[in-house]
């Protein structure tokens, strides 16, 4: 694809969330993201797009899944990928959000990947730095990435988006995850619904254009997709939730509960799973899981994200 | 307070009067003799001021009593990074406000009479303004034990609170208000559930889920609220809910002034003139506790205003330092500087026809000083000379540099506003004169 369709049709500097961009650019990207699909599945995986470019991880929360796939992303385009785990370093101690920002700033990256404990946190980063910033997770705000790999993976699996029923399960409070999915997939025209016990769904939630249930029976009912939401062990301890079993009975995804859904509905999780909680594990590894997909969805999908990008930098 | 201009006879002729206690705006002048005001009315002109006054021609621009803000963190003592009294009584002499009510959440708090005094005597060598001390209600603004009401009175405390802390304990409480009785103290409350307002940062709703922010519902403040007037119709105290922020709270204060208790309450000007969309991509600034509520609340507030249902209109001034607040939303300082915007921000209301300017000016003015027992507040002969002329359609945008506060975390940053004071006078003294500080 030429550079000046891709300028065009994606006219962003960052990647901080999903709110914002359209549905033509949802689109492009997934579209983009295709292309990479295949790359990744060839012998030779790089390509020279972020040739000479530099990359910095930097996630102020541990994960090693995702800075993993920012990682393999950016170095099969050809870019110099370097890690910062601030979450372990003593940068964490005194120095301050906008003083590791500018600090990182000095080295002339071209993307800083940013995740952050904060909402919010990885916009005001952005305000401060000269380069590309992807957000990589902030908070309970945003997780613009996971939702465009979870798209992605739906729209390869079911042909479309449009019409799909799709059931977002458990935590809904506290992740970002759902966030950016019920932006993503209500901008491609899935029906959403959001599906958890009243304590973990947050104020508003309604208002944000999905169905809201409380019950996985009428939840899952007629889903296309079952998508289920990692559960914090520290928020089954009473604050939220009695306990991890009466969670499990309820609200964990298991052969019962899918068989409410469609035939032929399948499942996803934005991992690492929580086996025998949020879901089984003949579920999780069940022909309906889509769970090891959407780790292979994630790389190409954060390839699309840093070659569009790039294309928006100066000299790009 | 420093004495910054002699004060012999005063004429401020050619003015609009606005007079919160006749309720109304007329033009006249007024004639301030030594420290008092001797006469005010369209009889005060050039020609029967007196030979021996100082005749200053105010062009039409709006006379009113200074204003009395109930509610300011003046830094002093422990926290001069963010604020000083000089520079706090800049900001309000700049801002139109005579008479500041001191929050006792300082480091060390002012919880014993020694630090009441220092108070006053920093005011008395630094300031342009009054400084009246409010004093903690509990030592150490623990929540815990009585602070002294009656030594803090002696030494000079005008009211009694525990600042930006909420009393947690209904028993405490209930002794506070029953010991306070005793001295006429008046009991000044910032009403918050600590347990349902905890790790909130912005307004329980839609727009805090969509921000991925926590929320603090409505309810954390009405329920200390509705308790705390429990507590007075058992003991009778003469009560000041700080700040009320939704229509949950009016409910209950409309409640208690219909059954005749002695409560009265305030607004901030931010809570009377912007909402939680205001926040927008997490500006800091907005940062406030309680939190900016929803659109509709605040048009209900201001409602309540017009109505005199709430009875004041304080800065809630809390600058904090760049540090604490240019950091992630959740990890930011709650609070906004207000001293010197709050007349201006009020007059948008004025602007919008949702409320007269003597209402306006009564809020900021008369009923604080009904409230505080003070004999501020009002254009007539007799009252102590705190005046202020002022433009109210001079628009001005805010710019954080200019304003007189040591910190810049105004909400206003930017803002269009319109109302900009010429002259304040505090004791027959001019301390700001053609809008400069004298």
């Amino acid at each position: 694809m030429a550079p000046d369709s891709a300028i065009s049709a994606f006219n962003h500097r960052h990647l901080l969330g999903i709110e914002g961009l359209s549905r033509q650019e949802i689109e492009f990207l997934l579209d983009r993201a295709e292309e990479f699909v295949g790359i990744s599945r060839q012998v030779q995986k790089h390509k020279a797009d972020l040739e000479g470019r530099t990359l910095i991880n930097l996630f102020f929360e541990n994960s090693t899944r995702t800075q993993a796939s920012f990682e393999l992303a950016g170095k099969r385009l050809g870019a110099d990928v370097m890690n910062m785990s601030v979450a372990t370093s003593s940068v964490r101690k005194g120095e301050t959000l906008i003083d590791t920002a500018v600090t990182l700033n000095s080295m002339r990256p071209d993307m800083i990947v940013v995740r952050h404990h904060d909402s919010g946190a990885v916009h005001l980063l952005a305000k401060k730095v000269s380069c590309s910033v992807i957000n990589a997770g902030d908070g309970s705000h945003e997780h613009p990435t996971q939702a465009l790999l979870d798209a992605l993976t739906i729209r390869r699996n079911k042909g479309r988006i449009e019409g799909l029923t799709v059931a977002i399960c458990g935590d809904v409070l506290h992740s970002r995850v759902a966030r950016s999915n019920i932006l993503a997939l209500s901008a491609l025209g899935a029906r959403v619904r959001v599906v958890a016990p009243s304590t973990l769904l947050p104020p508003g939630i309604e208002q944000l254009g999905v169905e809201v249930h409380r019950s996985m029976e009428t939840g899952i009912r007629d889903a296309d997709i079952v998508m289920m939401l990692r559960v914090q062990r520290e928020r089954m301890d009473g604050a939220f939730l009695p306990s991890v079993k009466e969670f499990a009975r309820y609200y964990g995804l298991d052969d019962e509960k899918l068989s409410w859904a469609k035939p032929d509905a399948l499942v996803m999780h934005p991992g690492p799973i929580n086996r025998g909680v949020e879901i089984s594990s003949a579920v999780a590894d069940g022909p309906r899981s889509l769970i090891n997909e959407q780790v292979e969805m994630g790389v190409a999908v954060r390839m699309a994200v840093l070659n569009v990008l790039s294309r928006n930098l100066p000299n790009g | 307070m420093t004495a910054s201009a002699s004060a012999g006879k005063i004429a401020l002729i050619n003015g609009q009067l606005a007079d919160p206690e006749r309720d109304t705006l007329a033009p006249g002048g007024v004639l301030v003799d030594g420290d008092m005001l001797r006469d005010a009315g369209a009889q005060v002109t050039a020609a029967n001021a007196g030979s021996d006054a100082q005749v200053i021609d105010c062009k039409g621009k709006v006379i009113s009593p200074g204003l009395i803000d109930m509610r300011a963190f003046l830094g002093e003592p422990g926290a001069g990074h963010r604020e000083t009294i000089a520079t706090a009584s800049a900001a309000a002499a700049n801002g139109g406000i005579t008479t500041i009510l001191a929050m006792p959440d300082t480091n060390p708090p002012v919880d014993g009479s020694a630090a009441v005094q220092f108070v006053l005597q920093r005011a008395r060598e630094t300031a342009c303004v009054r400084v009246l001390p409010g004093a903690a209600l509990t030592k150490g603004l623990a929540g815990a034990e009585l602070a002294e009401f009656g030594l803090l009175r002696e030494a000079g405390a005008a009211a009694f609170t525990n600042g930006y802390k909420s009393v947690r304990s209904s028993q405490v409480m209930r002794r506070a208000l029953t010991y306070a009785r005793d001295f006429d103290a008046l009991i000044i409350h910032q009403c918050e559930d600590p347990d349902l307002a905890r790790s909130g940062v912005m307004n329980e709703g839609e727009l805090a889920t969509r921000l991925g922010l926590a929320g603090v519902p409505p309810e954390a403040e009405t329920i200390i609220l509705d308790r705390d007037m429990r507590l007075v119709a058992m003991t009778g105290a003469r009560y000041h809910a700080a700040l009320v922020t939704n229509v949950l709270s009016l409910d209950v204060i409309a409640k208690a002034k219909a059954a005749g208790l002695p409560v009265t309450c305030g607004i901030s000007i931010n809570h009377l003139t912007l909402n939680e969309a205001d926040i927008g991509d997490y500006r800091t600034y907005l940062k406030l506790s309680p939190p900016l509520r929803a659109e509709d609340e605040r048009m209900a507030l201001v409602q309540a205003l017009a109505d005199g249902l709430i009875d004041v209109i304080v800065s809630d001034h809390n600058p904090q330092d760049v540090e604490v607040k240019n950091v992630p939303f959740a990890e930011a300082e709650f609070g906004a500087t207000g001293l010197e915007t709050m007349l201006a921000a009020g007059l948008r209301l004025v602007h919008a026809g949702q409320i007269s300017l003597p209402k306006l000016i009564a809020a900021m003015s008369l009923r604080p000083a009904q409230i505080l027992q003070l004999p501020q507040g009002r254009l007539a002969a007799g009252a102590p000379a705190d005046i202020i002329v002022f433009d109210p359609d001079e628009p001005f945008v805010v710019v954080p540099e200019e304003l007189h506060s040591r910190s810049r975390n105004t909400p206003f940053d930017e803002a269009r506003l319109q109302g900009k004071v010429s002259l304040t006078m505090v004791g027959g003294s001019m301390v700001l004169r053609d809008g400069a500080l004298v």
